[in-house]
């Protein structure tokens, strides 16, 4: 009584290249990356969409890749933290995870840096969070600074307890990507 | 010469590129033709034995290679921890014990084969339920750490009875769970006669050595790889069933085979911190001086294997206490086997011990601060041995300067911002300075540069980088010379990264190794040879050799700000900040977030860490991390950690004690003397929830103005 697998070709866009793939229907982006293509930069903490450790951007939007199933997601385009530096310059935000001493054991620090990239998008695009001030104009972009970056960041946990050292390097990158408009810290470690 | 490079200077992790760039390869991240995928079967009852196990849907799932249990795993040998003799007896001693495990050629397939799994049980009346009258306890040989069970001083009843004040309290901590964000991990591989293991632990040896046991092979043919892990918090302290499970599954199949614990898994698979319940009784003169303390602490193990938390080993060390009394009673349950979580003993026994210093300074009307200080003693009071260095006195002036204690008003509820109560407490930290032999290698390469070679373990503490400083320092040479191997366990032996003793241990080999290689350097001419120049160290006898008429131990205080909602019981961290005095620092980047990783899972404990044994299935309650709330960025806004210099000649060559644990022990208690000072109310069992809270806000509580 041996039961049908269930399989299908799909192509994914990961960090710029065309992959091509028979998944099981139940393999989700993150077990393709890991256990198909070898990107085990993205992380399995929970597989549950519990912990974001398995952050990857979708097409441009930050998402748990444990929860998405590849099949759905024929032809997206997938930037996993092996994508974020370009050759050997390091992005901003890895300088400064660097910098900020923003990680330890390092398990959720590439679902930490996708979140971040996606975090940055998201305020300059001007999408308010539930921190963000209601009389903000819509559309314009949101100033980044400590509160912000910790409701935003909040999906994404780190038992480590690196937290406050996330926020530093985080709100570094946005300084340095905002340059004016950008909303200043508090607190913190350094 | 580069000083940046140093002991003391804040360097960059050395494997920090590597993994924040994905690069770093953790247990079950390497590539392997033909590996394939396990998924263990947990028992569905909490004490009973199989009766029956049908396996033929589960082989019948598409992909599955092999079903394992006790009726056809490979026999083993008896492991040291009986926690690791899986599949080897249809007993089940609590429910989650591992009683099957399906391999299959895909993850999907393997958690498929799993669930089809069919067993049958003879369940027997389980017990899971500690209570303080437990008919059960019983007082261990030796608690968890090796401290003697009980300890009297003095005369206890005799003085506390004559005490002016009299503090009575009790003091529940839930079960924790050390959820490192790796889950524990294993790839087996049998390659020939020999076995080859990545394993997500805290000791590579310690994980050899129980696989010789349990394989019957000599360890040498064993090498355990865990050259990066994702957090342990003690609990990949020691091997876990895991790498039992991939082991057998790979001599079963004759092929590579991984298995990552599943989250939901590994509240009853990977140890815990277990529940205790702590007596706390202080007698104490009007000037708030300690005459009488007893800390009796009651608590579980699991019918596998005897674990104590040691948690009234505090109260033995922290403060002048003439008369004394600290016991410790386990009983046995049908739960999964508590292990070590962050600071054992420490952090649970301070979270009482440090509330009741607070109740105590509160009904005496002393300041926090203050009656801390007039019970400082130079002398550790159970073993009358001075301290090697002590500035707890230190750490909680200079908090109260940073954090702007002075002229709070004692008052509970004396400070609202709107609807939000504010309060401030403090709590003193402290930690043992453990030390334990290791060897180390150091080898001037032909080529030029060193190599140094130890088996520790960097479990994100940031010992690479650590040792590889102290390598420079011992050398003189600068950092970017020096090679260094770690987590390995062909690397000459080292202990396993926990009680904060690893930098001490570890960069204590490395130090020696570096100055004989120097000696034997210095007696060289010529060239180096093609294979360098090596010397090895071993300081067995060196910590043999350490002066025991000392007592070794870091400090530190904590000053936590909380708010409270009136209206909802809602209690948020405002900010926490630690001072600590743990010797000499060897790298300050790291050090700082040792520090504020330790005080961020404090904040955690006191305020949403929650674990429930399930009466009625022998079940925790909360098993994942939709469940199980660890603290997100949003509920640590501001963690701040500073440390005093403190020359100690009596520790080891760097002069460092061990700063991994220290930073979680007293947080709890900040935070809930912080909670009574904005509310009145004093939480005693944690974690602080809005219900505590509630029914004694109503006083506070104003209408509100709309
Ligand atoms: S692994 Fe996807 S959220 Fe945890
Ligand atoms: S760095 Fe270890 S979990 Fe975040």
């Amino acid at each position: 009584m041996e039961a049908p697998v269930h399989a299908s070709p799909v192509t994914l866009y990961v960090n710029g290249t065309a992959r091509e793939l028979v998944v099981d229907n139940r393999t989700t982006v993150l077990d393709a990356l890991r256990e198909q293509l070898d990107l085990t930069g993205a992380k399995k903490g929970c597989d549950h969409g519990q912990c974001g450790a398995c952050t990857v951007l979708v097409d441009g939007l930050r998402m748990n890749s444990c929860l998405l199933f590849a099949v759905a997601r024929d032809g997206a385009r997938i930037t996993t933290v092996e994508g974020l530096a370009d050759g050997p310059e390091l992005h901003p935000l890895q300088e400064a995870f660097l910098e900020r001493d923003a990680y330890q054991c390092g398990y959720c620090t590439p679902g930490q840096l996708c979140s971040a990239v996606g975090v940055l998008e998201e305020m300059a695009a001007g999408r308010p969070s539930a921190v963000t001030a209601p009389e903000h104009p819509s559309g314009q972009a949101v100033p980044a600074g400590d509160t912000e970056i910790r409701e935003r960041m909040s999906g994404n946990l780190c038992r480590c307890g690196c937290y406050v050292n996330i926020v530093r390097a985080v709100d570094d990158a946005a300084g340095a990507q905002a340059g004016a408009g950008h909303g200043g810290s508090e607190g913190g470690a350094w | 010469m580069n000083t940046a490079d140093r002991t003391g200077e804040g360097v960059v992790r050395l494997e920090g590129r590597a993994k924040v760039t994905g690069a770093a390869r953790y247990a079950v991240e390497h590539p392997l033709d033909g590996c394939l995928h396990a998924w263990p079967v947990p028992a569905g009852i909490a004490r009973g034995r199989i009766t029956a196990i049908d396996t033929e849907r589960a082989l019948a799932e598409p992909g599955t290679v092999a079903v394992l249990s006790h009726e056809n795993a490979p026999r083993l040998g008896e492991p040291e921890d009986p926690e690791l003799f899986v599949l080897q007896s249809p007993r089940v001693a609590y429910r989650g014990q591992y009683v099957a495990l399906a391999v299959a050629e895909t993850p999907q397939a393997a958690r498929a084969a799993a669930a089809a799994v069919r067993l049958e049980y003879a369940a027997e009346p389980h017990d899971v339920t500690l209570t303080g009258g437990h008919p059960g306890l019983y007082a261990p040989e030796t608690v968890n750490g090796g401290y003697p069970t009980d300890r009297e001083r003095g005369d206890f009843d005799m003085a506390f009875a004559a005490s002016e004040f009299r503090l009575d309290t009790r003091y529940r901590i839930p079960p924790l769970h050390n959820h490192p964000m790796e889950p524990h991990a294993s790839t087996a591989v049998w390659e020939g006669p020999r076995l080859r293991v990545y394993d997500s632990a805290q000791g590579a040896h310690a994980v050899q050595s129980e696989l010789a046991a349990l394989f019957g092979l000599e360890p040498e043919r064993i090498t355990v790889v865990s050259e990066h892990v994702g957090g342990g918090f003690g609990s990949k302290g020691t091997p876990r069933p895991q790498v039992v499970l991939a082991c057998l599954a790979a001599r079963e199949t004759g092929r590579p085979v991984k298995l990552a614990v599943p989250r939901h898994q590994m509240a009853q698979i990977v140890g815990h911190r277990a529940a205790t319940e702590q007596r706390v009784r202080i007698g104490a003169d009007g000037a708030g001086q300690i005459s009488a303390l007893a800390h009796e602490v009651v608590t579980y193990s699991s019918t596998v294997r005897e674990f104590t938390e040691q948690a009234a080993t505090p109260s033995r060390t922290m403060y002048a206490s003439p008369h004394s009394r600290t016991t410790h009673r386990v009983t046995r349950l049908d739960v999964p086997t508590p292990s070590w979580m962050r600071a054992p003993g420490e952090c649970p026994g301070m979270f009482a011990l440090e509330s009741a210093m607070d109740e105590l300074a509160v009904t005496t009307g002393i300041d926090p601060v203050e009656i801390r200080l007039r019970n400082d003693t130079a002398k550790e009071p159970d073993s009358g041995h001075p301290f090697s260095s002590r500035r707890l006195a230190d750490c909680l002036r200079e908090g109260a300067r940073r954090f702007g204690w002075e002229g709070r008003d004692p008052r509970p509820g004396t400070r609202a911002e709107g609807r939000l109560l504010i309060g401030t407490g403090v709590a003193a930290s402290g930690y043992p300075v453990y030390v334990a032999p290791a060897r180390a290698t150091a080898r001037a390469e032909a080529a030029g540069g060193y190599r140094i070679e130890v088996d520790a373990t960097d479990i994100g503490t940031g010992a690479r980088t650590v040792l590889a400083q102290i390598a420079a320092e011992a050398l003189a040479a600068p950092l970017d010379r020096i090679r260094i191997g770690i987590g390995n366990s062909d690397l000459p032996k080292g202990p396993v990264a926990g009680g904060s003793m690893g930098t001490a241990s570890w960069g204590w080999a490395v130090h020696k190794a570096c100055r004989a290689l120097l000696r034997t350097l210095a007696e060289h001419s010529g060239p180096l040879p093609e294979e360098g120049l090596s010397a090895h160290a071993d300081t067995s006898d060196d910590v043999a050799a350490r002066s025991d008429a000392y007592a070794r131990r870091a400090f530190g205080a904590q000053f936590a700000e909380v708010q409270v909602d009136m209206d909802t019981g809602e209690t948020r961290l405002r900010r926490l900040l630690g001072v600590f005095a743990a010797g000499r620092v060897l790298n300050a980047r790291t050090a700082r977030s040792q520090f504020i990783g330790g005080m961020t899972m404090g904040v955690s404990m006191a305020l949403t860490e929650h674990s429930t044994m399930d009466a009625e299935f022998g079940d925790f309650a909360e098993r994942d991390l939709a469940m199980y709330h660890v603290a997100v960025n949003a509920d640590v806004p501001d963690v701040q950690a500073y440390w005093l210099d403190e020359e100690d000649q009596e520790l080891n060559p760097m002069g460092s004690k061990g700063i991994g644990e220290i930073g979680i022990v007293g947080t709890a208690a900040a935070v809930t003397s912080a909670v009574h000072h904005a509310t009145g109310v004093r939480v005693r069992e944690l974690p602080v929830l809005p219900e505590s809270l509630l029914p004694g806000l109503a006083e506070w509580r104003r209408p509100a103005v709309v």
